[in-house]
């Protein structure tokens, strides 16, 4: 397990610019989920650690040595792809030796590492059989075993879960966090599915086109969104967003409601208010807004309400039990500090006076 | 089964099952028969070559197919020939060498193209192609020529050398490269493995329907070859086989029944590879590695 460090890092498909500017460090041993929007650089930004692909610009250094030069094979890298890409010609024991070949070890010694990945991945009875006759999850497993057989120092993961099925891609969730616990090993991960990478990761980077929008641990992505993108990416249902202006250190919505906060250093700016729907707490006293339930979506343990207000529809989450009656009036309060401030503009987020 | 479904069905429907049937028999019929005379076709000339084989001499302008006294002389005599039997071993030699190189050389060249990008792959892509154009009777005097003057000609090398690689097998194996997907490469680049072991193991093993295929065309078309083996040989020692069997033909009165003696003795390999390699072409195993 090493450090990767990514500086400065560009790519461009001849005029077409993908990656800009990025710069990225991850510590030994961290689990880094890139998370965003199709098309927005993940995958190139795999491909380049591990040396798939030439850099444009900028270096990636893996255990403080710079690496642009060297081919995958001298980079000690292992990749699990979306796709798995075992080899079907193999057996699954020879799919997980696969990236032995060329080592040292001997006979034994190789035979030895694959028992034990096969045991820590529980698929020991599993060896001798090709990759037609296994599940998904179980192919998934073999990608994730011949990956590990190497003792790499750094993993990449290319949205391995994807092509599984709900059920199995909670329980491989799991499974990979556990072995991340247990090897300890610096994982980057792919994915576009913000729930992976809230409950996998030490720290998520979120991407958009081409560009890191923020870099933080899940619980400030999600409590301190640094633009509207990032709020609206993280959490769902997502953030509410009601346009206000800002002006005199006030922020007022369209509407004239005045928020309890203020806001230094802009005036007469539009700006975009963001609260998220468990932040909105119906109150019988002053309300930010009021309207009457239009749709109601019951997931048991709460409720999703959709409520038509003079900003436009609001969600806010209700009680499971007992909901309020479709067409009830409800009225929401929120507090502070809950509250989001984007400039409307850059869609950064503002800093407040209290 | 069918009386079971009579039992099921109302007698109308039975009636209207009835004419279909007939109608299905009667269309399979037809094409039962034409398979059956295109495949009369095709056995006619082999059965006939083998009905030569067991004739004497002067039965040999006798269009009847059974031999009046069928006998294993002509055999005996070909087989205790020295010269059928050298020209067979020049012949097995240069159509499994020649194999051997196109399997490996056609494949090498045609991954590359299919799988690297580099300046100017498209261009040789299509100058290889264009060779394809050019008909062998146009290369017989350059070959020779360059034979000559390398002081290849009667020499295995030289029968060999036009065909140890061939534009067809190139291009034949870069179509089949594009079915492996390029995941599986980038797997192994990523796995440590160089550019040699990856096409070796991985690549290779994925397309060998497409092997077989070009070792089985390859072989036949190398043991079968006639023109460029009469030009470039002169002493009978190395002549191929269909040279050779050529030889008996040449002299004053044509001795057929031997021609196709050795005929039916030199159909023998080619049976062998054919089914040696037909199982390969059969299992299609690409796909099942990778997901969706
Ligand atoms: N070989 C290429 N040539 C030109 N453009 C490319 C090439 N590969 C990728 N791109 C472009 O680069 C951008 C980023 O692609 P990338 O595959 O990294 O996206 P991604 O974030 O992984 O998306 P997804 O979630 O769909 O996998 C896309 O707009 C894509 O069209
Ligand atoms: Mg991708």
């Amino acid at each position: 397990m090493s450090s990767l460090a990514i500086k400065n890092l560009t790519k461009e498909y001849g005029r077409t610019v993908v990656l800009h500017n990025i710069n990225l460090e991850i510590q030994a041993g961290e689990f880094v989920v890139l998370v965003g929007p199709s098309g927005c650089g993940k995958s190139t930004t795999l491909r380049l650690i591990a040396g798939l692909e030439e850099v444009t610009g900028g270096t990636i250094e893996i255990g403080g040595h710079v690496v642009n030069d060297l081919e995958p094979k001298d980079r000690n890298i292992a990749m699990v792809f979306q796709n798995y890409a075992i080899y079907p010609h193999m057996t699954v024991r020879r799919n997980i030796g696969f990236g032995l070949r060329n080592s040292m070890k001997t006979r034994a010694e190789r035979d030895a590492r694959i028992e034990e990945v096969a045991g820590i991945l529980g698929m020991t009875d599993l060896l001798p059989r090709k990759p037609s006759q296994l599940s998904g999850g179980q192919r998934q497993r073999v990608a994730i075993g011949r990956a590990m057989v190497r003792d790499p120092a750094v993993f990449l993961f290319d949205e391995p879960l994807s092509n599984l099925d709900a059920q199995l891609r909670t329980q491989m969730r799991l499974e990979i966090k556990k072995l991340h616990k247990r090897v300890g090993a610096t994982i980057v991960f792919v994915t576009h599915d913000q729930i992976e990478a809230m409950t996998m990761a030490d720290r998520i980077v979120i991407m958009k086109d081409g560009r890191i929008q923020q870099i933080g641990t899940p619980s400030e992505l999600y409590h301190a969104p640094a633009n509207i993108f990032v709020a609206g990416f993280i959490g769902s249902p997502s953030m509410n967003m009601i346009p206000g202006v800002a002006s005199g250190g006030d922020v007022h919505l369209v509407g004239g409601v005045s928020l309890p906060i203020g806001i230094d250093g802009v005036d007469a700016r539009n700006v975009t208010v963001g609260i998220r729907p468990e932040d909105l707490h119906p109150t019988d006293g002053p309300a930010l807004f009021s309207g009457a339930v239009n749709v109601r979506e019951p997931l048991g343990h709460e409720t999703l309400i959709y409520v038509d207000t003079a900003f436009g529809e609001i969600i806010a989450k209700a009680d499971g039990r007992a909901p309020p009656e479709l067409g009830e009036k409800v009225n929401f309060n929120a507090a502070p500090k809950d509250i989001h401030i984007f400039d409307s503009e850059s869609g950064a987020v503002l800093t407040r006076a209290c | 089964m069918a009386a079971f479904d009579g039992v099921q069905a109302s007698s109308e429907s039975v009636f209207e099952r009835r004419v279909t049937r007939r109608k299905a028999s009667l269309a399979q019929s037809m094409s039962w028969s034409i398979l059956f005379f295109g495949g009369i076709l095709t056995v006619m000339p082999i059965v006939y070559m083998i009905s030569t084989s067991l004739k004497w001499p002067h039965e040999i302008y006798d269009v009847s197919l059974i031999p009046e006294e069928p006998h294993l002389e002509n055999y005996t005599f070909v087989l205790e020939d020295g010269r059928f039997y050298g020209w067979f071993v020049n012949s097995l030699v240069i159509a499994t060498i020649t194999t051997i190189s196109n399997v490996i050389f056609d494949s090498l060249v045609g991954y590359t193209l299919c799988k690297f990008r580099f300046p100017g792959r498209y261009v040789v892509f299509i100058a290889i192609l264009s060779t394809l154009m050019i008909p062998t009777e146009m290369l017989v005097i350059p070959w020779y020529l360059m034979s000559q003057s390398f002081g290849w000609l009667d020499t295995h090398w030289g029968i060999m050398f036009p065909g140890l690689m061939t534009a067809f097998g190139t291009f034949l194996m870069k179509q089949f490269f594009e079915t492996v997907p390029d995941d599986f490469i980038e797997a192994a680049r990523v796995d440590g493995q160089n550019e040699l072991q990856i096409w070796w193991s991985v690549a290779m093993p994925l397309v060998k329907p497409a092997l077989a295929a070009l070792a089985i065309f390859v072989f036949l078309g190398n043991w079968t070859a006639f023109i460029w083996p009469l030009i470039v040989t002169n002493s009978w020692e190395m002549y191929t086989l269909p040279v050779g069997l050529s030889t008996f033909a040449d002299e004053a009165d044509v001795a057929w029944e031997l021609v196709m003696t050795g005929a039916a003795i030199s159909t023998i390999p080619t049976l062998i590879v054919f089914l040696i390699f037909q199982r390969f072409i059969i299992r299609g195993v690409v796909m099942a590695g990778l997901k969706g």
